[in-house]
């Protein structure tokens, strides 16, 4: 029985060979064909995608959750060590916000009064949906985060995403109860931007670095260092005077700019449900894999 | 009492657990760790796992198993699908082609042949990204990420040779 399993098997060892060189050249076939389907028919490819981020969900829930409260714990003694200086700081800090209130409660009567007089059609009033952050790229290419809130909580395609320090990124891809964000480094990201004093309109444009560039910028326009930048609002899928970032570097004519967002501090994102009726059909997405709109 | 259907059970949850750890460690790669800067440079987990299977039990890891993983890390990170499974298969075909070079060697041996292996598969993902996006993607983060799974390795290899040993001893 040995011998005849040990003469069977060296009969067999070609054919082995053969068919794992075979089963290499077949998936090596498959990867390469996957990829260029991703390219031409980016919408199958998601519809996948979206369903194995959508299955695993609620396991990325669990599992983020420990390193959160690592976070949180780490972040607790540090705050424990500064506690006096954090103290004075806030103090000073709430001082000159209180001056802030009174000028903002000014100047928002006043603004008032103006659209009163001329009778100006306002924004739709932004709704919003929040959710945490269960999962990041891991990865040299793209950079994405993944929320536990799905459609089945009202996130939709092309939607913001926000923070308290301005925005993070746009929705590409929406599962059932899992979300991807394209964020604004990211190279395939193209937000629609304004200078807030000059209202010099640019794209903002990721290429996986963490200072975005400013492209088709009007010939003449001069970016200073510090500006702050906001979103503009044109193509209607993001709300307008959103914080962005300011410019940093304007190195042989291009503009860079650092986005307000802390990176690495991603826990809890604002999307914000504000689309115009009509813009985007429900059917199309465009995601970190998709091509360029 | 543990009978003849348990047993055939237990051998096949030990055979499985080169994959079930590849897999963990795919999805690990996309937990969020909250540390400045790391996302990009996340190390290259699964590469690790799928050259030392591919070392120690190929035939606990088929290729399918390993276009398996790379599908699965490749849709949760937003990676272009295709493009960690293109990776992972090409280590483990060339990893299993030079197995008689590595196997039964000293850790050493072991370990510089990851450094060999990993800047290739780094390499090969960085050509089909930049042929994917169409822009020479920055390597950078790439480099840092290679570091730190070279760094990684001895920890994550030292955690596989336990399990190895107390698992997959009797199979």
């Amino acid at each position: 029985m040995r011998y005849r399993g040990a003469s069977v098997r060296r009969l067999t060892l070609p054919v082995t060979g053969w068919v794992q060189r075979f089963s290499f050249a077949l998936l090596v076939a498959a990867s390469i064909g996957m990829l260029v389907l991703g390219r031409i028919e980016s919408n199958f490819v998601e519809r996948l995608r979206v369903g194995v981020t959508d299955t695993v969900a609620p396991v990325l829930e669990a599992l983020s959750q420990p390193s959160a409260t690592a976070a949180a714990i780490v972040e607790d003694m540090r705050s424990l060590a500064d506690l006096h200086g954090e103290n004075e700081r806030l103090r000073t800090m709430n001082e000159r916000l209180l001056q802030w209130q009174a000028v903002a409660r000014t100047l928002e009567q006043e603004n008032l009064a103006y659209k009163e007089l001329l009778n100006l059609v306002d924004d739709p009033h932004p709704a919003f949906i929040t959710a945490r952050v269960i999962g990041d790229a891991g990865g040299a290419f793209v950079r994405t985060v993944l929320l536990n809130a799905g459609t089945d909580d009202g996130v939709r395609v092309g939607q913001a995403a926000v923070n308290a320090e301005g925005l993070v990124g746009r929705v590409v891809e929406a599962g059932r109860r899992s979300t991807r964000i394209l964020l604004l480094t990211d190279l395939n990201s193209r937000i629609p931007v304004v200078m807030e004093k000059t209202r010099v309109p640019a794209i903002l444009a990721g290429d996986n670095s963490d200072h975005p560039r400013l492209t088709f910028t009007p010939v003449n326009a001069l970016f200073e260092p510090g500006e702050r930048i906001v979103t503009s609002g044109h193509g209607g899928m993001l709300p307008p005077g959103l914080p962005v970032g300011e410019v940093v570097s304007t190195n042989s004519g291009v503009a860079r700019v650092r986005p307000y967002v802390d990176w690495s501090a991603l826990e809890y994102l604002r999307v914000l449900d504000f689309a115009l009726p009509g813009i985007l059909p429900a059917t199309r997405t465009a995601g970190p894999a998709g091509p360029l709109p | 009492m543990r009978s003849g259907l348990w047993y055939r059970f237990e051998g096949v949850i030990r055979g499985l657990t080169p994959f079930i750890l590849t897999l963990s460690l795919a999805l690990l790669t996309v937990v969020p760790l909250r540390i400045p800067d790391f996302a990009p440079v996340t190390p290259a987990l699964t590469v690790i796992a799928v050259y030392y299977w591919s070392i120690y039990r190929p035939d606990l890891l088929p290729m399918a198993a390993v276009f398996g993983v790379g599908f699965f890390q490749d849709a949760l990170a937003g990676t272009p699908l295709g493009l960690t499974a293109l990776v992972l298969i090409i280590v483990q075909y060339v990893v299993i082609a030079q197995r008689r070079f590595f196997h039964s060697k000293t850790f050493l041996v072991e370990w510089w042949g990851f450094m060999m292996v990993a800047p290739g598969a780094a390499f090969v993902s960085w050509l089909f990204a930049s042929l994917y996006f169409g822009v020479l993607v920055a390597a950078r983060p790439l480099g840092f990420q290679l570091l730190l799974s070279v760094a990684l390795y001895p920890c994550i290899a030292w955690l596989f040779a336990q399990v190895q040993q107390y698992m997959l001893r009797s199979t």
